[in-house]
């Protein structure tokens, strides 16, 4: 049961000061160029949290999945514009 | 247009608001300041329009964290080609920014002030941000300190920005209302879940404005920012400027969105527009009625380094930095003799002009509706560009210039009013040329820039680019070098008026409409 950080992660450090099991590792470029998640300490904040702290700060849909491997964020979750809506609104911003 | 929705004058006698110093008021220059208030700003490049002509600045990138979205942000902020907010090329431990903060202002004795501006919010980093400051007001006490952000997290963390002597805050406030406050802010993380939409909004504007009020409370200098955005929060703009004018803020900074696809935000990804240069005046004069604005901000990185129109960065990084060897007791006691110059420059300057304020802002709570312009209509207006390199002066060669500071000029005889309007980019946003996007002609670029002015002033220009600017309608000027730039704009503006080359009043005015 562990949260795991992938590669589309913008290493922002918003996640790192926020896990309360020490979890998260920054970069170390070159062997490592994001952020990563420690599987052996992660809880996935249970006990501490309501929900998982690094995904409910991490600015980027999709960088962060859960232990079935789906992103916690997925697509059109944090810009509040699902998929189906992204034509529509983007009409509606290039009007402006 | 966006102009209607700002209930702005009509008339071109009662257009523009009073607060600049184009007004040729009294009541605006820096004198007429408490005294308090004059020692905190007098030499703040980022406050006062006069300081950043002799003054420089640094940020540090020490802040990497953000605990809110906008959507005209992209958290991904590492481009050492481009140059605006969020952007940094290296980021720092407290340490390595104490070290570079005292290299610069050793190499750099112009510099005055010591800016956190991110790449995230400075306070949702409380504790790499107050360890920087701290070691800081210990080692290099006359070095000013700043701190901008989002305002979510200010108000728990008040008490420890005064406690570390930081008297100016920077605050961004793109509204007040959480139906607007939703279109630019997609989330926030609060108590420990994300939360969003217009709830999310909502606690963000309150904790915003609690913040302001507990900073003005203290004495604590405010500077709001907001972000211009066409459709969503232009019209909404002057309601910002009132709401925190009422609580204290000292000086309102409305920026132009900056939104190209290249750059990955939300807004330039899904193609929302910028304001047009007009737009963001037009803006800015409407709001001047009850607020002082600031002009002169260049949007810089949060790793900027040296006077206002220039990035030093590269000469400080890392590694150059541990490389230097610096007496920091010496390096004081030049920045001390350095800035007596600078004092003694400006006072010059200002003994020269004796009509003219020395400033283009005022303190809000002291602003009155000034009287009207002096009798405009027989005037026409034109603008300039001016290239400079700083000090207040013509300095700089029109080919070398990587901005140009518009001003404007209107009246008659020893009458004519000249104020700042703004500072324009040459090479806006990117320095990548060639190597990321179409390449301009350079030249070409530049007259782009200068769209709306009427003449050029700079130290020299070649022959190639005076036929340019000729061929594009412009009016080049080589003939003021070194002279300070108000008097140099008057007298090009005399000469022009004199000889019939400028616009009618009414054509002018329904050019800046």
């Amino acid at each position: 049961m562990a949260y795991r950080i992938i590669d589309s992660c913008v290493n922002c450090w918003a996640c790192e000061p926020l896990c309360p099991s020490d979890a998260i590792r920054p970069a170390e470029p070159p062997a490592m160029s994001h952020f990563t998640i420690d599987a052996r300490a992660c809880t996935e904040c249970e006990g501490d949290y309501a929900d998982p702290q690094c995904a409910s700060i991490c600015p980027v849909e999709g960088a962060i999945l859960d232990a079935a491997g789906e992103a916690v964020n997925p697509a059109g979750s944090l810009t509040g514009i699902p998929p189906e809506r992204q034509a529509q609104a983007m009409a509606e911003i290039r009007a402006r | 247009m966006a102009l209607e929705a700002l209930d702005q004058p009509k008339s071109p006698a009662a257009g523009g608001g009073c607060s600049s110093s184009g007004c040729g008021s009294g009541s605006d220059k820096l004198a007429h300041l408490p005294e308090h208030i004059r020692a905190k700003v007098h030499n703040h490049p980022c406050f006062s329009e006069d300081a950043h002509h002799h003054y420089a600045r640094m940020h540090v990138a020490v802040a990497p964290a953000c605990n809110i979205q906008c959507h005209y942000c992209n958290r991904k902020y590492d481009c050492s080609n481009e140059s605006r907010p969020g952007v940094v090329s290296e980021l720092l431990t407290p340490e390595q920014a104490v070290a570079k903060t005292l290299a610069v202002a050793a190499e750099i004795p112009q510099m005055t002030v010591l800016g956190i501006a991110g790449p995230g919010d400075p306070l949702a980093n409380p504790e790499r941000t107050l360890a920087t400051f701290r070691e800081l007001s210990a080692k290099a006490p006359d070095i000013k300190l700043c701190v901008s952000t989002n305002g979510l997290a200010l108000p728990e963390l008040v008490d420890e920005i005064c406690q570390h002597n930081i008297d100016h805050v920077t605050i961004t406030i793109n509204c007040v209302d959480p139906e607007i406050g939703a279109k630019i802010y997609p989330w926030i993380f609060w108590n420990n879940r994300r939360i969003k939409g217009v709830k999310a909004a909502k606690i963000l504007i309150e904790q915003q404005q609690k913040g302001l009020q507990m900073l003005c409370d203290r004495g604590v200098l405010v500077k709001v920012n907001s972000v211009l955005i066409p459709g969503v929060n232009d019209a909404h703009l002057k309601e910002v400027s009132r709401v925190v004018k009422a609580k204290g803020a000292f000086l309102h900074n409305v920026m132009p969105l900056i939104a190209e696809p290249e750059h990955g935000t939300f807004y330039g990804l899904m193609g929302q527009r910028g304001p047009s240069n007009e737009e963001l005046q037009a803006l800015q004069d409407a709001c001047a009625g009850d607020m002082a604005m600031m002009r002169h901000c260049r949007q810089c990185r949060a790793d900027a380094v040296g006077m206002l129109g220039e990035d030093r960065g590269a000469e400080f990084t890392n590694e150059k930095v541990a490389a230097m060897d610096i007496d920091y007791e010496a390096a004081m006691a030049r920045r001390a003799e350095v800035h007596a110059a600078i004092e003694a420059n400006r006072t010059a300057q200002q003994q020269q002009r004796p009509d003219q304020p020395s400033e283009t802002f005022v303190p809000i709570t002291s602003l009155k509706r000034s009287k009207p312009r002096p009798a405009p209509a027989a005037a026409p207006t034109a603008r300039f560009a001016v290239a400079t390199t700083g000090s207040g002066v013509i300095n700089e060669h029109f080919g070398h210039a990587r901005e140009f500071l518009i001003y404007e000029a209107a009246g008659v005889g020893e009458g004519v009013d000249v104020r700042f309007l703004a500072a324009r980019k040459v090479d806006l946003y990117c320095a990548g040329g060639d190597t990321c996007g179409e390449a301009e002609d350079a030249l070409g670029k530049t007259i782009r820039t200068l769209e709306g002015v009427t003449g050029v002033l700079c130290s020299k220009i070649g022959i190639e680019p005076w036929d340019r600017l000729e061929a594009a309608g412009l009016v080049p000027n080589g003939e003021h070098a070194m002279e300070p730039i108000e008097d140099a704009v008057a007298a090009v503006y005399r000469e022009l008026l004199a000889e019939g080359r400028l616009d009618a009043p009414a054509e002018a005015a329904a050019l800046s409409a």
